[in-house]
């Protein structure tokens, strides 16, 4: 993943991403899967309108006070048990993380899915220091193997296909190719479990902090969150500070709502609330918890204009229904998140400089909006960027000339006339200096224009 | 009862059938429809594409030259919702401008709304015929509300099959300047579209956005699919 200042080429990475049938496929097939997945689990839900108010209403009340939820959260884990660290940017998670392990030896990593390790660059950083980082998600564990990053926050790997996964397995790891899916986790499932047993220590996400508790909460499905997070004797947290809530007892709304929204699912298969290290006559847990949150930019997006994008729970719904992202898929992107809500984050983490390209990825359809289940306003939140796209200047000369001398055609009838009778007149012309992509794509102007025919 | 309309510029511009075919409506359910002259576009390529300023010209021009009581009526669900909900941002910072926008929000209808709620056209027993299909344009149904008024009027056309669209509310790809800025996600969204409209069997693709339309016929221009593309408008205005 680049971290670098280079512009995001979110048109060039498109157009090969349409050019790849196999990705287009995957991704239409599992959007399209998890959309109806998604309906399909709201349906008995009932109050969910209701159900949705309450959740935004709870993400809103910790954007209210989010360095007092951070507080409370951090005393009550130390209280539990944790060590609490707090990381203002990634270098300083990076750095923070690197020396926990060290210190104690630890030279075997195994991780699960964390898609703020991934905004941090973690592994790479560990593995330059001489650490063996492995993930151990299934989606996470192929694409690490492929050298790749997550092309969607939930399901990593969903641009690619079982015979993709299965090529890549039998070169990688020396079996015999299959493309059954039962076949290739099972063949996973094994490589792991040797990895779990040995490991020095477990790095994890957290979907929730709760702040009266000091409790991270992991939503998983495969178990490897729980083998990651109890078997190593050292168990590190990654989480932005924005996955508060003010109390565990606000979680069983986020249960009935995340779930249904990611993977159409009722409830995880696992839902892990993890409260400190293990303490004398518990069965599992690792001996040692560390906590890192991280800031990263949050803080500056909590005081700004869009700040709602801080209500977001990661659910990947938005992504899931974004008729841009299930046509190229989240490398297109060229960073950590994807999608609205990821197009979102990466304009605000990364600067507008690297990342203006990115906030022209979306028709505003407003599909998103209708899903989010904490109603961040993503259509908004992208116009929002779009103008400060403009007011920053990155709009390109050719756009500013070009609205601004719309601006003066729209406020003018005479000019407006004039402009259509041209249009109509040098219609060839224009359709070729307009281009293919777009005046190639108009039919011609009416040779009598419509207010010629009105009263 | 005098209705202002508001063509739009792509109607005004490209398709000016659409434009007589409102006109033809509103005159057979009773309403006067004026076409001020003074009309150009409402400034949504500008809004959509940040330039705040520039959309705020275009706004201040039409809310000058659709100033007053009357209802305003046009056929497009986009460029309704762009005068009801993103004017008013536009003016925030100007009382008098704001307050302008808003009532102009509460003068506005889309076509649709108007011949269902105010002219009641689903029970005027219209004809039309053909098996046809029907987009949901994305601003029409999730920034404006509109999804049953054109059903309604589709199923009371007589003589007509209706005939749904699997994933009929999925973007086209048309954004406005977003078909210009990504022409590439542009098209293949709009050749999808035109996928679920083959699939349907049908001989007619309507909708009421032009926008979408013109999009859709192009990609279906490129594929080779006989089907024909009218604004709702038309079909109606057909069947009078």
């Amino acid at each position: 993943m680049s971290h670098g200042q280079t512009t995001l080429s979110f048109r060039e990475n498109s157009v090969r991403a349409l050019g790849d049938d196999a990705l287009r496929a995957a991704m239409k097939q599992a959007a399209d899967t998890f959309g109806t997945r998604r309906a399909d689990a709201f349906a008995p839900v009932t109050a969910v309108e209701a159900l949705r108010d309450r959740a935004s209403a709870i993400r809103e009340e910790v954007l209210k006070d989010l360095p007092g939820y951070v507080e409370r959260f951090a005393a009550s884990a130390a209280r539990a048990g944790a060590t609490v660290h707090r990381a203002k940017n990634a270098t300083a998670a990076r750095e923070i993380i690197a020396r926990i392990l060290s210190d104690r030896g630890a030279k075997r990593i195994v991780k699960g899915k964390s898609m703020v390790s991934e905004e941090v660059d973690l592994n790479a950083h560990l593995e330059a220091a001489g650490m063996e980082v492995v993930e151990t998600d299934l989606g996470e564990y192929i694409i690490q193997m492929e050298g790749e990053a997550p092309s969607h926050i939930i399901v990593p790997a969903i641009h690619k296909n079982r015979r993709q996964v299965g090529k890549l397995f039998a070169e990688r790891l020396g079996v015999p190719y299959s493309e059954d899916p039962q076949v290739l986790t099972k063949i996973a499932r094994k490589a792991l479990r040797e990895k779990f047993l040995t490991a020095d220590a477990g790095i994890s996400g957290a979907n929730f902090a709760a702040a009266d508790t000091g409790s991270i909460v992991l939503f998983t499905n495969e178990g490897n969150g729980r083998m990651v997070t109890t078997v190593p004797p050292l168990h590190v947290a990654i989480l932005s500070i924005e996955k508060m809530i003010p109390s565990l007892a606000d979680l069983p709304d986020f249960i009935r709502l995340l779930p249904r929204s990611a993977t159409g699912q009722p409830i995880t298969s696992y839902v892990s609330v993890i409260t400190g290290p293990r303490k004398p006559g518990d069965a599992t847990g690792a001996k040692e918890l560390h906590i890192v949150l991280l800031d990263n930019g949050r803080t500056e997006i909590l005081a700004g204009e869009s700040r709602d994008i801080l209500k977001c729970i990661r659910c990947g719904a938005c992504m899931n229904v974004c008729p841009v992202y299930r046509t190229v898929g989240g490398h297109s992107y060229g960073w950590t998140y994807p999608g609205p809500m990821g197009l979102i984050l990466t304009a605000l983490l990364t600067g507008m400089a690297k990342s203006h390209p990115v906030v022209d990825a979306s028709t505003l359809c407003g599909a998103c909006v209708e899903v989010c289940p904490v109603r961040v306003p993503l259509v908004p939140l992208i116009l929002q960027l779009r103008r400060r796209k403009v007011r920053e200047g990155f709009s390109g000369p050719m756009e500013k000339r070009g609205m601004a001398l719309f601006g003066k055609v729209a406020a003018s009838p005479f000019l407006f006339a004039l402009g259509q009778r041209l249009a109509a007149l040098f219609w060839p012309v224009v359709r070729v200096l307009g281009g293919k992509d777009v005046a190639g794509r108009l039919p011609a102007p009416a040779r009598v224009p419509f207010r010629r025919k009105a009263s | 009862m005098r209705v202002l309309l508001f063509g739009t510029c792509l109607v005004d511009t490209f398709f000016p059938e659409v434009g007589e075919a409102t006109v033809r409506l509103l005159r057979r359910f009773g309403a006067t429809p004026v076409f001020p002259k003074g009309q150009t576009c409402c400034g949504q390529p500008a809004f959509n594409a940040g330039h705040e300023a520039d959309a705020r010209t275009a706004a201040a021009h039409f809310l000058s030259v659709f100033d007053g009581d009357d209802p305003i009526v046009t056929p497009s669900g986009s460029c309704a919702a762009m005068v009801k909900h993103h004017y008013p941002d536009l003016f925030r910072g100007d009382p008098r401008m704001l307050a302008k926008a808003e009532r102009a929000g509460e003068r506005i209808h889309e076509l649709t709304q108007f011949l269902v709620h105010v002219a009641r056209a689903h029970e005027a027993g219209l004809r039309g015929k053909g098996r046809i299909t029907y987009h949901s344009s994305c601003h029409l149904t999730r920034s404006l509300g509109v999804r049953e008024e054109p059903l309604l009027l589709l199923r009371s056309m007589k003589g007509a099959t209706f005939v749904p669209m699997p994933d009929a509310g999925r973007c086209c790809g048309f954004g406005g300047t977003f078909m210009a800025k990504l022409p590439e996600i542009s098209c293949a969204l709009a050749e999808e579209k035109a996928v679920s409209i083959e699939a349907t069997g049908a001989d007619t693709v309507t909708g009421c956005d032009s926008g979408c339309l013109m999009n859709i016929a192009d990609a279906m221009k490129r594929r080779g699919t006989a089907v024909r593309v009218a604004h709702l408008a038309q079909l109606l205005a057909e069947g009078l």
